[in-house]
């Protein structure tokens, strides 16, 4: 295979996954955000404590999260059907990746937001402060670099999870390696492949703890961002 | 010089501000129960700096916290500037609107400061006002006078983590301003800085008092505190106030423990031939030189065991310990002079087995009716 016979090939690819791992990272993070959230204030001795609740969103998460992500994107294909109206392409993949990440997200928003100090949430109450204000005006602002990092690897996770649904006619660079680097003994045009996705990854990663790390020296820390991931880079799923 | 600013002092009313009674608060986890706080009424007069001090564990971060109710007390109520706030509260565990809105109005600072690091000094100080709604307009033009107001005018674009502790703690105070309280609750709030800077901030602290007729509630375990800003103390052991009263009152009253402790005084007690006595200074007798006097009048000799003089609450007041020759009966005239000079004098007993020589032994002190 020729360079000039694999370059659209390669092209569409990124353009699939870039398109499915934003669309799932912005569902992953927009349902995971409120649902980490809600994790912290149902918790035993939070704002809205309600401990029937709180496990009941625990357990869910657990449960999406043991389930092996090729499983969970078969259990979900009569779901998917039912929105997309079909079970192949990038948009059908949007609706297993998002609801696999979700749960992913939310426990890291429940970590992130935990970290932050009970002291301001008192502080909010005593001017008055409803629960809203709190999450709104201490909470969220308070964690976002953590937050910022959490979705990095979320979107890290995405990416790898993509290949997957690649396997299953969905596009994308996971595809691509699969079809052509192992079922057609296309060795080079797989490991491009793999460069590539590292290439985004490691992009992504630089970004996100860019972002980070100047939101938390904003806030005039001097140290280190939190969570540095630089060795963690390619997931081993991504092949 | 404390003791000139101590001249306008004159904001204390009789009208209460902070008034608890019956105040209780039982925490119960894992079927263990512990009373944080048992039956507490506080008495709090508009305009004054109040202090309650106690140990880690006598219940003043509940009581603080039950005034604004950020802790619900299991029983008896509170009422600050005549609104009762256990009535406002609703039943459930979230406070109601009218409890919010009563928060508001009372400004509170805390310990470890509790500023948003995400947030600018101005930012921070505008937090309160965003929940009250006002315009952004509003927020700025206030926040920059409440920064003016505690001497931070040019770290208004400075994020907390910039600050020393001293300048957070003057943040929060501004930021406690915000509403406009007519009460501050402070929560140790000066117990993580150094003693200079816990200086400059308690003289701030008594600038707002009277400045703005602000009542100030402080808990603390420093008995400095008390001596430098409070008008009023109360003692707290085991959730219960065992002493409170005007700090002159304290001084006053024979045996008061936090008398005793906030002028300790050692040396030891009266013994076969030798008289020891506490004397208290307090108002017009502490400028006269009624030691001398007594020597001369009475021609003995009298030795200072150990004395504590301070300025409390814009008066000087002291305590000193000294011993006179000879037992008790035969130092009879020479005490009845000094209780004639309007001193407050108590026998350090001599029927207490240890000799008197911290202020813990204080208690054993004689009661002995003041003038």
């Amino acid at each position: 295979m020729t360079w000039s016979e694999m370059q659209p090939l390669l092209e569409q690819a990124c353009w699939d996954t870039l398109y499915m791992v934003g669309w799932s990272t912005l569902i992953a993070v927009v349902a995971g955000l409120p649902l980490g959230i809600l994790l912290v204030l149902t918790d035993r001795g939070g704002l809205l404590q309600n401990t029937v609740l709180n496990k009941l969103i625990g357990q869910i998460v657990n449960i999406a999260r043991s389930m092996p992500f090729i499983i969970l994107m078969v259990a979900l294909m009569g779901f998917t059907r039912w929105i997309t109206g079909t079970t192949i392409g990038r948009e059908a993949a949007i609706v297993p990746l998002a609801i696999g990440a979700t749960p992913f997200f939310a426990r890291l928003v429940e970590t992130a937001v935990r970290e932050v100090d009970g002291g301001l949430v008192e502080a909010v109450q005593s001017m008055g402060g409803n629960t809203w204000t709190v999450v709104r005006k201490v909470l969220v602002p308070e964690s976002l670099p953590s937050l910022i990092s959490s979705t990095t690897t979320t979107i890290v996770t995405i990416i790898g999870y993509s290949a997957i649904t690649g396997a299953v006619g969905a596009g994308g660079l996971g595809d691509i390696a699969i079809r052509y680097g192992y079922q057609r003994f296309e060795t080079e045009l797989m490991w491009i492949t793999v460069g590539v996705l590292a290439v985004v990854i490691s992009i992504i990663q630089f970004a996100g703890d860019y972002a980070a790390r100047r939101l938390h020296r904003r806030g005039g820390h001097s140290g280190a961002a939190p969570r540095l991931r630089f060795l963690k880079l390619a997931p081993s799923k991504a092949s | 010089m404390p003791g000139e600013n101590r001249a306008a002092h004159s904001t204390v009313t009789e009208t209460p501000v902070i008034t608890t009674s019956g105040l209780t608060k039982v925490y119960r986890s894992r079927g263990r129960e512990v009373t944080a706080l048992d039956g507490v009424d506080l008495h709090v007069r508009e305009g004054e700096v109040y202090g309650v001090i106690g140990q880690s564990g006598a219940g003043k971060s509940s009581l603080i916290r039950c005034v604004n109710l950020l802790e619900r007390p299991t029983a008896g109520t509170v009422s600050v500037a005549g609104q009762d706030l256990t009535a406002l509260a609703g039943r459930g565990s979230r406070a109601s609107k009218d409890l919010r809105r009563a928060r508001s109005r009372i400004g509170m600072v805390f310990q470890h400061f509790n500023l948003l690091s995400s947030r600018t000094v101005k930012d921070n100080i505008e937090l309160p006002l965003e929940i009250l709604g006002l315009s952004g307009a509003e927020r700025s033009r206030k926040a920059l006078e409440l920064l003016d107001l505690v001497g931070l005018a040019d770290k208004a674009k400075s994020y907390p983590a910039q600050l020393s502790g001293g300048q957070k703690q003057r943040v929060g105070i501004a930021r406690a301003l915000a509403g406009d309280p007519k009460v501050l609750l402070s929560d140790e709030a000066t117990s993580a800085l150094d003693p200079e800077t816990t200086r400059s901030i308690l003289k701030l602290l008594r600038d707002l008092n009277q400045q703005l007729g602000l009542t100030v509630l402080l808990i603390t375990h420093e008995m400095d505190v008390v001596k430098s800003v409070c008008d009023s103390a109360a003692l707290m052991e085991n959730g219960r106030i065992v002493e409170s009263g005007t700090v002159t009152e304290l001084l006053a009253t024979p045996g008061s423990e936090l008398a005793a402790a906030l002028f300790p005084v050692s040396g030891a007690a009266t013994g076969d031939d030798r008289t020891v006595v506490d004397v208290t200074f307090h108002g017009e007798a502490a400028t006269q030189p009624v030691i001398s006097q007594l020597s001369r009048t009475y021609n003995i000799d009298i030795s200072i065991l150990g004395a504590a003089m301070d300025t409390v609450a814009g008066k000087q007041v002291g305590r000193m310990r000294i011993e006179l020759p000879g037992r008790f009966e035969e130092n009879v005239v020479p005490i009845g002079f000094l209780r004639e000079q309007g001193l407050q004098v108590d026998v350090a007993d001599s029927a207490g087995e240890a000799p008197a020589t911290t202020p813990e032994d204080s208690t054993l002190l004689v009661k002995e009716g003041a003038k």
